[in-house]
């Protein structure tokens, strides 16, 4: 390990580290604009040259490994030249526009400019003027601002795996720009305006609506899809202003899927923010009282056994245990959080989880994807994945939808009868998986929500077992949820009871008539046409399919308006923290359940959210265990049966609308109409399917 | 003066068959196989011994290069790739080399091949070189088929494949780390060192880069020995040197001449002396247009090496002497560099891309003085800003010719501004 001395202060690190992150670990603090931890070392902007004795040149420490003996000055005379140098000829063509400028405020050229910059200009020429690209709808482009750090160029190209970005021209010429006119099409585009650090890329659905320096920041977790990512909610007022990615590196390292950041316009639209009531046909806003009397007025005359509750993809546990407890009492086994009908097994929780953890997967050698499209499903594991494949030794294969997965992969076909050919040895990427070290598979909701899910699920436990993929220390058994809300249902048990009915089972007796009354708890996604003349109660944020549908609509709350417990898809208990205030006289969600069990004459025992947490707990001790993963033990589960020959096909048909919040947003609304259906397969066919 | 039977370059003026038929009359591919049985390390001991330092400017030690590159080949093979991008203004030596006596090039890329354990040759040739680049594929062609390249070069049982990439004509790319990346297929973009190409060079592999004249005069090197070549020129200055006269001389030429030939002897024994005589010079960019520009008093007695244009506060460059007599207006001549060096910055970096538009601005506002005599000051800090702060050697190349202006020539600006002055006054 070398040992070098950097302002006069004598440290050993390892061999390889650069100066700049030698320094940092003594706490010095070198400027930069270019360096980006997680991205490849450019070395172009020249902020953090620092003077090295005995090196005939001022150095860029992001570029210079450590050597023996190395003798490091960041900050004498020569140096803070240097760099007052740099930064003049970073300013001499940057427009003087901060005040209108939607980064002024958080801009590393203004802070570094008050920190290292000259008191005056010395630059009496033509300033420089670039033309603005469109990048779509989700990045607005100034690129008269822009330094030509590269970070942009080099996000696209490394970590999203769509290298459409480059550097045209060159000299004072030199601009940013996509070499083809088109759209962004990334997923994970958004991380290109945290990471500039100039005002050139901005986000385009907020600007100009908000001064950093005006919002409310509130550390929270994102519930817009399974992975659970740490994100931070930006609100002005009582208004959610935009969504930014916090690290977390076990989860989403620094970056946030578009869909988590830019779908928050979506919780200011169709939002229910009061009771209402159908009467004559149409629903009439109502009181709670009103409300909650209509509902006891049906329930009282139906037998437990007809009424049923269905969970949605955003429902969080506190509601969940609250309205099991309350179905419980009222003698129904009618409930179930899979409303997309998935064949999860919540008895075995290996079964349902992504075992391997996320940051897991990059000690895989050997993936198989089955039914997933993990860039749309999960941007930011797609991400991880490509991360390793980059590594190299990796090998990948996907039995499911054919896509541009930006990691190389091959495509075994989208029949589930390859599985079958894998579990029985019969397939050439067996002895691959069989060779890994630490083989893994990931298994999508599309391969587990159809009629031959069990068997799916059942061919994958098998796949699982044969490659080896369990072992002591490594559980490569992967599901991949796509519902921010479903693991958390499964570890609570809100599955159908004894006799109970599942999401199909609930829909088919409400038509039949052996379902007298259903609790939507924020569920949108189950065909609402198939009730028949069922009591339908729905409860949620947004006036979507089931609101439209109900007889009475509760006003819940949006992820951001509650602090709620959610289980992400590797098992991992995390909260969010409340950004803002429902709307109106929507309230929490588990409240309103609490609020109606007394009505209906059967109160549940907890009052705040100290006692619904508890219990929690006391129904699955893994409650108690906040942002850890607990491994889960690896038992039996999965059933033999025949696989049908349906094409295997992902969860989701378009990244940008999964959920009511997203498809209430205008945003989103204008990326399905940028991106079409946001899915890799060109357009359907009339021979197709 | 150099004596001709101690010229490497025989047919520098094309006066003789280019092809391996002239080239073997000329002592071309005499035995070659004998210079590789000495093996490896005897080969880069002798390019070592005899002082020979890179003819492509820099002046690096060429064995020394060549001893950076692992002993042995690993995983990854070992490339040698030979700068032919020619770019500098003013410089017309390799162009010679390649277009009246490739053989040597190519023999000396085998030998040099054959040092540094690289089985696979590139010659990156400038674009514009169309008919040099046929010559040289001729050559190589020609070679191949006489079994000199190929599977067993010269009967020694070495492999070592030889091709020609045409560049696009970009300055940079004669830079070696951009050069790499534009041979990979990538914009020409000068690479952060380290690491090295000799550890990390083209496709990642270990690489030399080598200027066209470094390598041709190689095998002379090795046939007649390190003694030889250390015998001609000065000490640490060894050897002959093709010097490429342009400008306001009678007769412009490109001459072989031994290191350490004073300045005036140059001029007046090969290009027929200055136009107008020896009074009327002005000044002299020596090496290049990368080079500062050097007065007349300075030129009385500057030594054409390395060393010595160093010492007279220049450098050699790539010898290509670029003479301006006393009707030369010298502000506007390196304003006209300027703007070459702000066409050509890469853009990569940022003193380099935004102090070479600068400077540029800067510098013709001097050239009809509308500018305020501080600003001369100005113009001097923003070279200093961006000399030495570059990822490459092209920010320093642009600075260091306005330097060299303020430095001899300050007054003549001072005279421009105030003459501007009075006449809008």
């Amino acid at each position: 390990m070398p040992k070098l001395t950097i302002d006069g202060t004598e440290i050993e690190v390892e061999a390889g580290t650069t100066i700049l992150q030698a320094a940092e670990q003594l706490g010095i603090e070198i400027p930069r604009f270019c360096y980006h931890e997680r991205l490849a070392i450019a070395g172009n902007c020249r902020m953090c040259l620092v003077e090295v004795e005995k090196m005939p040149k001022p150095v860029a420490s992001c570029a210079q490994p450590v050597g023996e003996g190395m003798v490091v000055h960041t900050n004498n005379a020569a140096v803070r030249k240097a760099r007052q140098g740099v930064m003049e000829f970073l300013l001499i063509n940057h427009p003087l526009d901060c005040p209108i400028c939607d980064q002024g405020g958080e801009c590393d050229l203004q802070d570094q400019a008050m920190a290292y910059g000259g008191d005056r200009g010395r630059y009496r020429e033509d300033k420089r003027a670039v033309e603005d690209k469109d990048y779509g709808p989700l990045v607005q482009t100034w690129m008269t601002r822009c330094i030509q750090c590269t970070r942009c160029i080099r996000f696209i190209t490394e970590i999203a795996g769509t290298p459409v970005l480059g550097g045209l021209y060159r000299s004072d010429h030199l601009e940013v720009s996509k070499y083809v006119n088109s759209a962004l099409s990334s997923e994970l585009s958004g991380n290109l305006i945290d990471l500039c650090p100039v005002g050139a890329l901005t986000n385009k659905p907020a600007a100009y609506t908000y001064r950093a320096w005006e919002l409310n920041k509130t550390e929270s977790v994102d519930a817009m899809d399974g992975l659970g990512a740490a994100i931070r909610i930006d609100a002005r007022g009582n208004e959610v202003v935009r969504v930014l990615p916090r690290i977390n590196d076990d989860i989403n390292e620094e970056w946030l899927g578009d869909r988590s950041r830019f779908a928050c316009d979506g919780l200011k639209r169709q939002r229910l923010d009061r009771p209402y009531v159908r009467r004559d046909g149409g629903l009439k806003p109502a009181s709670w009282n009103e409300a909650f009397a209509a509902i006891a007025a049906v329930l009282k005359g139906i037998p437990g056994a007809k009424i049923a509750a269905i969970a949605g993809d955003q429902t969080d546990c506190e509601t969940l245990v609250a309205a099991k407890d309350l179905l419980v009492s009222l003698g129904s086994a009618h409930i179930d959080c899979r409303q997309d009908g998935a064949a999860l097994d919540a008895a075995v929780r290996a079964s349902y989880l992504f075992n391997s953890t996320i940051a897991g997967i990059e000690e895989a050698d050997a993936v198989l994807v089955i039914g997933a499209n993990p860039r749309k499903e999960a941007p930011v594991l797609n991400a991880r994945l490509r991360k390793r494949w980059l590594k190299g030794g990796f090998k990948a294969a996907v039995v499911g939808p054919k896509a541009d997965l930006t990691f190389g992969h091959d495509w075994l076909g989208d029949q589930a009868s390859v599985l079958a050919d894998l579990a029985a040895g019969k397939h050439p990427f067996m002895d691959v998986l069989k060779a890994a070290r630490k083989p893994a598979l990931i298994l999508g909701q599309g391969a587990l929500a159809r009629a031959d899910g069990a068997a799916i699920l059942g061919l994958a436990r098998k796949i699982a077992d044969a490659a080896g993929m369990v072992t002591d220390g490594w559980n490569g058994f992967n599901v991949l949820h796509t519902a921010a809300a479903r693991v958390g249902g499964l570890d609570l048990g809100f599955v159908p009871g004894a006799g109970g009915r599942n999401a199909a089972a609930i829909v088919d007796g409400a038509a039949k008539g052996d379902i007298a009354a259903v609790f939507l708890l924020g569920a949108d996604e189950v065909d609402m046409k198939g009730f028949g003349n069922a009591f339908v109660v729905y409860l949620g944020s947004h006036g979507d399919a089931g609101a439209h549908r109900a007889d009475v609509v509760l006003p819940g709350s949006a992820y951001t308006e509650k602090n709620a417990t959610y289980v992400n898809t590797e098992g991992r208990v995390q909260r969010t923290r409340l950004a803002v205030f429902p709307p109106g006289e929507a309230r929490e969600d588990w409240k309103v359940i609490r609020a109606l069990s007394d009505v209906l004459g059967k109160p549940l025992g907890y009052d705040t959210p100290k006692q619904v947490r508890e219990r929690l707990a006391a129904v699955n001790p893994l409650f108690a265990t906040l942002d850890t993963v607990t491994p889960a033990a690896w038992g039996a589960f999965g059933t033999a049966g025949t696989v049908g020959d349906t094409p295997l096909a992902s969860a989701i048909d378009n990244f940008y609308q999964t959920d009511p919040i997203s498809r209430a947003s205008k945003v989103m609304a204008e990326c399905t109409a940028a991106f079409g259906c946001g899915c890799n397969h060109s357009k359907k066919t009339g021979t197709h399917g | 003066m150099l004596r001709d039977q101690d010229r490497v370059f025989t047919n520098l003026y094309g006066l003789h068959d280019w092809r391996l038929k002239g080239a073997k009359a000329r002592g071309d591919w005499d035995n070659t196989k004998a210079i590789l049985d000495k093996g490896r390390d005897a080969i880069v001991e002798e390019v070592k011994n005899s002082g020979l330092r890179g003819r492509g400017g820099a002046g690096f030690s060429t064995g020394m290069k060549w001893s950076f590159m692992p002993k042995q080949p690993g995983v990854r093979p070992h490339y040698l790739v030979i700068n032919a991008d020619e770019g500098e203004p003013g410089t017309c030596k390799d162009r010679e080399i390649m277009r009246f006596d490739p053989h040597k090039l190519v023999e000396g890329a085998l030998i040099a091949g054959f040092a540094i354990g690289a089985n696979t040759g590139y010659i990156y040739i400038r674009g514009e070189f169309v008919r040099e680049a046929e010559t040289l594929q001729a050559a190589i062609d020609e070679a191949n088929d006489a079994g000199l390249l190929g599977k067993n070069a010269c009967g020694s049982g070495f492999e070592f494949n030889l091709y020609v990439h045409r560049g696009m004509g970009a300055y940079i790319c004669g830079e070696e780390s951009a050069l790499i990346e534009s041979l990979e297929g990538k914009k020409g973009q000068p690479r952060l060192k380290p690491p090295f190409p000799a550890g990390v060079g083209l496709y990642g592999c270990p690489t030399t880069v080598n200027n066209v004249e470094s390598i041709a005069v190689v095998p002379a090197i090795l046939r007649r020995g390190a003694a030889w070549f250390t015998g001609l020129g000065r000490p640490k200055n060894s050897g002959t040197k093709l010097f490429c006269i342009s400008g306001h001389v009678n007769k412009p030429c490109t001459v072989e001449e031994e290191m350490g030939i004073p300045f005036r002897e140059l001029i007046d024994k090969h290009c027929g002396g200055i136009r107008g005589g020896w009074d009327n010079l002005l000044g002299v960019i020596p090496g290049g247009c990368s080079t500062p520009v050097l007065p007349k008093s300075a030129c009385e007695t500057a030594l054409m090496d390395f060393d010595g244009l160093r010492e007279a506060g220049s450098s050699l460059g790539t010898a290509a002497v670029i003479v301006m007599d006393t009707s030369t207006d010298i502000v506007r001549a390196i304003a006209r560099l300027s703007r070459f060096y702000k066409h050509d910055s890469c853009g990569q970096c940022t003193p380099c891309r935004e102090g070479t538009g600068w400077m540029w601005r800067l510098m013709e506002r001097m050239v009809t003085g509308d500018a305020a005599i501080e600003e001369i000051d100005l113009l001097l800090t923003v070279t200093k800003q961006v000399e030495g702060h570059t990822i490459c050697a092209l920010g320093d190349a642009a600075a260091w010719p306005i330097q060299g202006l303020i430095r001899h020539f300050r007054p003549e600006i001072e005279r421009r501004i105030k003459a501007r002055g009075k006449s809008a006054a």
